[in-house]
């Protein structure tokens, strides 16, 4: 039985080629929907998570290496609105309503608009993008997100020749994040790009993982995901997308400025002042691997910062 | 008054070891996941906070002697020190055999570049000394100075308060930091000759 129901699933055209393709990404998606059939919310991860996302196109800018399975993606997070410990997320982030959603995208443009939900997860074909991910701390994970371009967005609201930062606004619920009762950041979470990083490509807002709708521990519904930068500009839970003038103030650079930058490009060279930043371990991993510039994303994205001192603007 | 004392004894081992040894089978038997997806740091993480734990309760030992009259709560006090050095001493090994694994040529230049780990060494050697230095015989060998020399466990535990802080994202922010960092300066000030009703310090062996 166990075995025989999603295999009844796969066979119809609702599981995505990619998925069907990749044994990891069938196990996760064969264990995701016994999941949505059997299991309460706490477990599941949130409203919808672990439900399929429909058809999704593979990228060329996908990473060939071995992605992080399923469960290390998933319990082990940083997402200090529900604790800061790496397993509080995924015990916590279920209290999260994610359906219905908003996203409002304002300030310094022609079409400002209030997105629901359900209109951004049709607004641009859903792509596989399976990304590294290097956290601040020395730790990585190579993961495969389901999302959209930043810039789809973007384009819908028609962005003035004045706005220069795009600032996201992350979810801050008190009655739903346990860990809003400690002022360990400023909430609500902020983060903050240049408008031409956000415009970049590699950058996406991600609605899902291993194919199937993003669980709430990793950022549902809907999270920023930039994999030249250290995981903690990935804001998520976004409520809000609003372009400005000035650079944002962001939470952690507002929380250190010393240690955490605006940028926070992965830069082995620039040391966090009180740990090295030259080396990482690849969780599952047991030797430390270097640290790569811009982890590894340097080819695409170097140029965005031609004539910048990295080691000023950190 | 011999065999309370040895039950007692036997207990404080049992609770001491007992998450010692949920590590290391949890260490030995990965599949079971019990260490989360990245062991080495939590092992890491979880050996520095025992040993912040039996440290701190070695402090204790002393104001809740006091608070109750229980004079037999002395005798937990070299095993508990003792367990603090051992966890503490684990703690490092893991630093340097698994965490850094693959990156063993930067650890002498993060022992001097990051106070963190700076500190953190010190109060392990701090804790070496004590433990050396915690038999009967260099009791008697350095009469008075032995007193004046274990006192140095507040500067220890100070220390690894410090060492946790600094090692944290938020520093002094993070809820356990907070924790310990209020009960370690809570039971120093409890020594303190001015707060000490009476201010008796030179009551204690030695």
């Amino acid at each position: 039985m166990l075995l025989r129901k999603p295999a009844d699933i796969l066979g119809s055209e609702i599981t995505p080629e990619s998925a069907y393709l990749d044994r990891r990404s069938f196990m996760a998606a064969a264990g995701g929907l016994l999941a949505a059939a059997s299991l309460p919310l706490r477990a599941r991860g949130g409203q919808g998570a672990g439900a399929n996302l429909g058809p999704i196109q593979k990228s060329p800018l996908s990473t060939l290496e071995p992605a992080n399975t399923f469960q290390q993606v998933t319990t082990y997070n940083n997402y200090y609105e529900f604790g800061t410990g790496k397993d509080d997320p995924a015990r916590e982030a279920w209290r999260l309503r994610t359906r219905p959603w908003e996203v409002k995208v304002t300030g310094l443009c022609a079409k400002p608009r209030t997105f629901g939900i359900e209109d951004l997860l049709k607004l641009a074909p859903l792509e596989e993008r399976i990304y590294r991910m290097r956290c601040v701390e020395g730790w990585s994970m190579v993961i495969p997100w389901v999302g959209f371009p930043l810039k789809a967005v973007l384009d819908k609201v028609e962005p003035l020749g004045s706005a220069r930062f795009a600032a996201f606004f992350s979810a801050a619920r008190p009655e739903q994040m346990p860990g809003l009762r400690t002022p360990v950041l400023e909430w609500p979470y902020l983060e903050g790009l240049r408008l031409d990083e956000a415009n970049h490509p590699l950058a996406i807002l991600a609605v899902g993982l291993y194919g199937q709708i993003l669980p709430n521990q990793n950022g549902a519904p809907i999270r920023l995901v930039t994999p030249w930068k250290y995981g903690f500009k990935g804001a998520k839970a976004i409520v809000e997308i609003r372009l400005v003038k000035d650079q944002p103030w962001t939470s952690w650079a507002k929380a250190n400025p010393d240690e955490y930058g605006f940028y926070a490009n992965v830069n082995p060279t620039h040391d966090h002042p009180r740990w090295s930043q030259k080396t990482e371990r690849r969780i599952g991993e047991l030797l430390r691997r270097p640290t790569q510039m811009f982890n590894g994303y340097g080819d695409q994205v170097a140029g965005l910062y031609r004539g910048l001192d990295l080691d000023t603007y950190f | 008054m011999k065999s309370p004392w040895i039950a007692g004894k036997a207990a404080l081992w049992i609770i001491c070891l007992a998450p010692a040894a949920r590590l290391a089978w949890g260490a030995l038997h990965p599949e079971s996941n019990l260490l989360g997806v990245n062991p080495v740091q939590y092992l890491l993480w979880a050996l520095g906070w025992w040993a912040l734990l039996w440290l701190t309760a070695t402090l204790a030992l002393t104001p809740l002697k006091r608070l109750t009259g229980w004079a037999w709560l002395q005798r937990f006090q070299r095993p508990l020190g003792l367990f603090a050095f051992a966890y503490a001493a684990l703690h490092l090994l893991t630093y340097a055999l698994l965490d850094q694994a693959g990156a063993w040529g930067q650890i002498p230049g993060d022992l001097v570049k990051r106070p963190f780990i700076f500190v953190g060494m010190l109060a392990l050697l701090i804790l070496l000394a004590l433990a050396i230095t915690s038999t009967k015989g260099w009791q008697r060998r350095l009469k008075r100075h032995w007193k004046r020399l274990h006192r140095l466990i507040y500067l220890a535990a100070l220390l690894a308060v410090l060492h946790f802080a600094w090692k944290e994202k938020v520093g002094w922010k993070e809820p356990r930091v907070l924790a310990f960092a209020a009960a370690v300066v809570l039971l120093l000030l409890a020594r303190l000759p001015v707060i000490q009703k009476g201010g008796h310090l030179g009551q204690e062996r030695g």
